[in-house]
């Protein structure tokens, strides 16, 4: 354990000073601000709090910035290490390599973390000063959060899985950015085209709801729709995710986070130094 | 005692292409032994066989009583690459201290280490902007951490000015002298001369010589030069008992002869009157590791 706490303190430190941390925070930050502001207006329609819309607002943008974030923090996670040269010294010390992931992981989901919150946090200080009656919405807020370290956890395994099938950093920089193209843009359209052309036919019934929930991006953007009962202010999918019960959606995010971990560990493993 | 490093009939290929053919040696605890050769002549990957970073085809080897690789092995194996390298954005300190915890051992030793190796002045500053002399110290330092049983240099020296070159060694002779039994790569024998118990010869993926310095002098059997300063108005009198000898333009007569009749060579030439002064010169170590690692045509 000790080790996996060294690594992730190292790796902490590397991403401070290499400003990724002031670079995701900012990020967040700017991005929930604008959504907040940009929400203000159509409130008063809908009946419900303020924060329960922007955490709706929010879930959309987090689908976006939230794997890029964690694509961008991780893809060089092991290419970098084999192009500078230090993954040969690493692993001769007696430290395994789902040790040395693990430790990645908790930084960059650390940072990740610090980033939700504090983008959260000011939409949601916003939306108080508002509107008094925001807390209404703090349960959704909470749920954001936590599904966002978690949608956040599968992009970074991901990530890791990518690098160490790359090998270099800059294959696998154009892997991640086609991960994130495929899994959170093209993915969503090619579904809505496939929709659209099906008419309400067997697919869009039967297998629209399994696509959507193996795709962590949609599950997530689920996850939290359904849980908030806020489909009527995100519209879009909204049909579909009232459709799906939110322990399929929620058992979605937990799991892809594992899964991705898992290839993580195993890309990382096929790699020789 | 048992061997800290048992390596047999090692063979390693890359995509039909043998690196290492019928490879077999021993390291004994507290020897130091150097293994030279040519880029390319297989000393990386036997060094990286040994740490278990790369796997083999055929054979057997054995470090510190278990399987290269293994987590037993890597606990009490140490290794400094070639051209050590580290994040740039930590400095020596913090990079040491992470080595330190990934050995399971107390972080506060990072500042002692360091010292030993002799960056104590910069041990604040980014590793980005040590020089390579100073990265190679700092991959020095993580080699001494918790006192390895084995220790795998690749090419230790190639960094460092000639005093930090002895301090090395010196670090080297302490370690030894533990118990640690070290295997340094070099392409220079007269740098490991020495320096070393013990030296191996590496070409083209096979063990050409092994010994002593004076083991590999004796088996090369190079031939002896004889360098003859004849005395004043002698020199045309010299040539003529020396038929054998070469003239030179510095006035001297040169011969060479093989190692078994030096002894007999110079007592004739030191009962002719005619000598003013002779210089034997041995086979240089250039010479000797020439002999052993251009053998077979190469």
């Amino acid at each position: 354990m000790n080790r996996i706490w060294s690594t992730a303190a190292v790796e902490f430190r590397i991403a401070m000073r290499n400003r990724w941390v002031a670079i995701a925070v900012l990020l967040m930050v700017v991005f929930a601000l604008v959504l907040a502001a940009a929400g203000a207006a159509p409130t008063g329609d809908i009946g419900a709090d303020r924060l329960s819309v922007i955490v709706a607002s929010l879930t959309s943008l987090a689908v976006y910035l939230v794997p890029l974030i964690a694509l961008l923090m991780s893809f060089d996670a092991i290419a970098g290490e084999v192009e500078r040269g230090t993954l040969p010294l690493l692993l001769t010390y007696p430290v395994s390599r789902a040790q040395v992931l693990a430790g990645k992981l908790l930084a960059h989901l650390a940072i990740l973390t610090l980033a939700v919150c504090a983008g959260y946090g000011a939409a949601a200080a916003a939306a108080f000063w508002m509107d008094p009656a925001s807390a209404a919405g703090l349960p959704a807020l909470l749920r954001l959060v936590a599904s966002s370290v978690l949608l956040g956890a599968t992009f970074l395994g991901a990530g890791y899985a990518l690098s160490a099938l790359a090998r270099r950093p800059s294959g696998a920089a154009g892997l991640a950015v086609g991960l994130w193209l495929g899994a959170v843009v093209l993915y969503d359209l090619v579904l809505l085209a496939l929709v659209v052309s099906d008419g309400g036919g067997a697919l869009t019934t039967q297998a629209l709801p399994v696509a959507l929930l193996a795709n962590p991006a949609d599950a997530f953007r689920l996850f939290n729709l359904a849980a908030a009962g806020a489909s009527a202010a995100a519209g879009g999918m909204g049909g579909a995710a009232s459709a799906i019960p939110l322990w399929q959606s929620a058992l979605s995010v937990a799991l892809w986070p594992l899964l991705a971990l898992g290839l993580a560990i195993a890309a990382f493993r096929k790699v020789t130094p | 005692m048992t061997s800290t490093l048992t390596i047999s009939h090692l063979t390693k290929r890359f995509a039909g292409v043998e690196a290492l053919r019928d490879v077999s040696l021993t390291v004994e605890p507290g020897q130091r032994v150097a293994l030279l050769g040519h880029n390319g002549a297989g000393k990386s990957t036997m060094m990286k066989i040994i740490l278990g970073l790369i796997p083999f085809d055929e054979g057997t080897v054995t470090v510190c009583g278990a399987s290269p690789g293994s987590a037993a092995a890597r606990a009490q194996v140490a290794y400094l690459p070639e051209n050590a390298a580290f994040h740039p954005a930590l400095t020596g300190e913090e990079q040491i201290r992470h080595y330190l915890s990934l050995r399971g051992e107390s972080p506060a030793q990072a500042l002692d280490l360091l010292a030993r190796v002799g960056l104590a002045d910069a041990l604040r500053r980014r590793i980005g902007t040590y020089s390579k002399g100073m990265r190679q110290r700092v991959g020095l330092a993580q080699a001494l951490i918790g006192k390895p049983r084995l220790l795998v240099l690749d090419e230790p020296t190639s960094g460092l000015d000639p005093v930090s070159r002895r301090d090395f060694y010196a670090l080297l002779d302490d370690l030894a002298a533990g118990g640690t039994a070290i295997l340094l790569s070099s392409h220079a024998l007269t740098e490991v001369e020495a320096r070393t118990d013990r030296i191996l010869i590496l070409a083209a993926g096979r063990l050409r010589a092994e010994g002593t310095l004076s083991d590999l002098r004796r088996s090369a059997a190079l031939p002896v030069a004889i360098s003859v300063a004849p005395a004043p108005g002698q020199k045309a009198a010299l040539a003529a008992a020396l038929p054998m000898a070469r003239a030179n333009g510095d006035g001297r007569l040169h011969l060479d002869c093989p190692q078994d009749d030096k002894l007999a060579l110079l007592a004739r030439i030191t009962g002719l009157p005619q000598v003013a002064d002779l210089e034997v010169i041995p086979p240089s170590l250039e010479d000797i590791y020439s002999h052993f690692s251009q053998r077979d045509g190469q």
